[in-house]
């Protein structure tokens, strides 16, 4: 596919001796937003920790840009263009906004004020607390921290682990704002969320896991009106 | 009482240097390093080592220059010692998840080989660097000697340095970083085992001149580390454990509780001080006075 960025293919993965994921596909296209959505226990996290290389393959292949990039270390796929945000314990509590935004562009320093600026101006929640704690700042205004330590390298392609984790009806709307917002700016998003509808309002195409394998797969429409998926994820 | 105030805080820049060391190492790495105080005689022995044996036959180097490159170049080898024992003993533990009472034993064992192996080669009693016994000077009528003085000045220069180091440099702030979320870290391109092994040089070269400057001021002996470990301890956890500011400020509280102690108890019991400072410590605030980082 000329348009693909990403590509996980038949991937066994997990944290013991046991397979999470057993055997799971995706790909995310150029500038797409591709969501992954599933049950507790799926293994929709366990797979962008794969990808991240935080997990190792155990059998399959990830791609980036069809270089494989399968049980590279983490730093190493920072460097290739990857740009990951965990679910929680995503921030550097006791670093300042910027110092934080400055770890996002540890691997290459170069640009980094004018980054810093961008960044700032997709979040400008944060642009009079760059100094202050990013330990003391509120949960949205931590999870935009980041986003942005992850976007300030512009990465080609954002790992999204559950970016609405624990915050409010209000905040969560703001951060699928921002999500479209740096999408519009020409990145593909991976991500994954248990806010269902919401996310497949926003993606491209989704995927469904299940029980770590392959369910369903479609555009963000067609799985938001599919009955199996109403039924199960979106409440009925 | 001002003479004691003076020596507490010539004995607390020492205590300070080793408590800094052995806090950050804590704080990355959640490793309580028994043989921190063997690093700081280890310091002082190589001190003696590289001037006797290398410097000291060169008979146009002055005994102050002979000194001085003869503590550099041993405070950087503790360093590269300290990195050495991460590649060889810390980093497998930790990649095998070792608990914490097998860190702890393994750290009182590299504790007990090290200090044997320096009773070994040098023997258990003194050593002399033959340097002339310096006089005190009077300040204010306050008496203090030429290395008292250097190693308040040596102290407060390495805690500026390393506050510095921390605030204003890439290492530093990925250091502090990793402090605050290993995995994170790695996540976001810093390389771990790199600044892993930067603390580690850290820790141990501070440690060396802990060792170096109380060496100078006292003796070398081949105890003097483990007898400095309780105060360091004692201050690690009074500045509350894994904040390295906290180590500073709890190194130098130790030093003047201890030395302004002689007003009431004799000099032999001064290092129960230290127990007692701990023991309320962690009774009233176990979290240290800084409560965290």
């Amino acid at each position: 596919m000329m348009n693909e960025i990403l590509r996980a293919k038949n991937v066994f993965s997990g944290y013991t001796d046991l397979n999470i994921l057993e055997g799971v596909s995706i790909e995310v296209e150029r500038e797409e937003i591709v969501s992954i959505i599933g049950p507790n226990g799926a293994g929709k996290s366990t797979l962008l920790k794969t990808i991240f290389g935080l997990l190792e393959t155990r059998k399959g292949k990830i791609y980036l840009r069809n270089e494989e990039i399968s049980n590279l270390k983490p730093n190493e796929i920072v460097k290739k263009g990857m740009g990951y945000v965990p679910q929680s314990k995503n921030i550097f509590p006791s670093l300042t906004v910027e110092e934080n935004l400055e770890m996002g562009s540890y691997i290459d320093e170069s640009g980094f004020e004018e980054s810093k600026q961008e960044v700032l101006s997709i979040f400008p929640d944060l642009k009079d607390k760059v100094s202050a704690k990013t330990g003391d700042l509120s949960g949205g205004q931590q999870q935009m921290v980041a986003m942005g330590r992850a976007l300030i390298l512009d990465p080609d392609v954002i790992l999204l682990d559950e970016p609405s984790a624990g915050l409010s009806p209000e905040l969560v709307n703001v951060v699928f704002e921002k999500i479209k917002e740096i999408n519009k700016a020409g990145m593909s998003i991976l991500v994954v969320e248990q806010n269902a509808r919401k996310i497949l309002k926003v993606c491209d195409r989704g995927y469904v896991l299940e029980m770590g394998e392959n369910r369903l797969k479609g555009t963000g429409k067609e799985l938001l009106n599919n009955k199996k998926v109403e039924e199960l994820y979106l409440g009925g | 009482m001002l003479q004691l105030i003076l020596n507490g805080l010539i004995t607390g820049s020492i205590i300070a240097l080793g408590a800094i060391g052995l806090s950050m190492i804590y704080d990355i790495l959640g490793l309580v390093n028994f043989a921190h105080g063997d690093f700081m005689t280890f310091g002082g022995y190589l001190t003696f080592f590289i001037s006797l044996t290398f410097l000291r036959p060169i008979s146009f180097i002055p005994l102050t220059y002979d000194l001085l490159l003869s503590a550099i170049l041993a405070i950087i080898g503790v360093g590269l010692f300290s990195i050495l024992l991460d590649k060889i003993i810390w980093k497998k533990l930790r990649k095998k998840g070792a608990g914490t009472v097998t860190l702890l034993i393994t750290a009182i064992g590299i504790a007990l080989a090290l200090r044997n192996g320096i009773v070994f080669i040098w023997g258990s009693g003194t050593i002399s660097l033959g340097i002339p016994i310096s006089q005190a000077i009077e300040i204010f009528g306050l008496k203090i000697t030429f290395f008292e003085i250097i190693s308040i000045l040596v102290a407060i220069t390495l805690m500026l340095l390393l506050d510095f180091l921390l605030k204003n440099t890439k290492i530093g702030k990925a250091m502090r970083a990793l402090s605050d979320n290993q995995s994170l870290a790695s996540i976001t391109g810093i390389n771990v085992d790199k600044i892993i092994s930067y603390t580690w040089f850290l820790g141990g070269a501070y440690a060396a001149t802990g060792g170096i400057l109380y060496g100078l001021i006292t003796s070398f002996r081949p105890d003097m580390g483990w007898i400095l470990l309780l105060p360091i301890f004692a201050a690690v956890i009074l500045g509350s454990i894994g904040n390295v500011y906290g180590a500073m400020v709890g190194g130098l509280i130790i030093g003047l509780a201890q030395e302004t102690s002689l007003v009431f108890i004799g000099s032999r019991y001064k290092i129960a001080v230290s127990f007692l400072l701990l023991i309320i410590v962690l009774l009233v605030k176990p979290e240290g006075i800084f409560g965290g980082k």
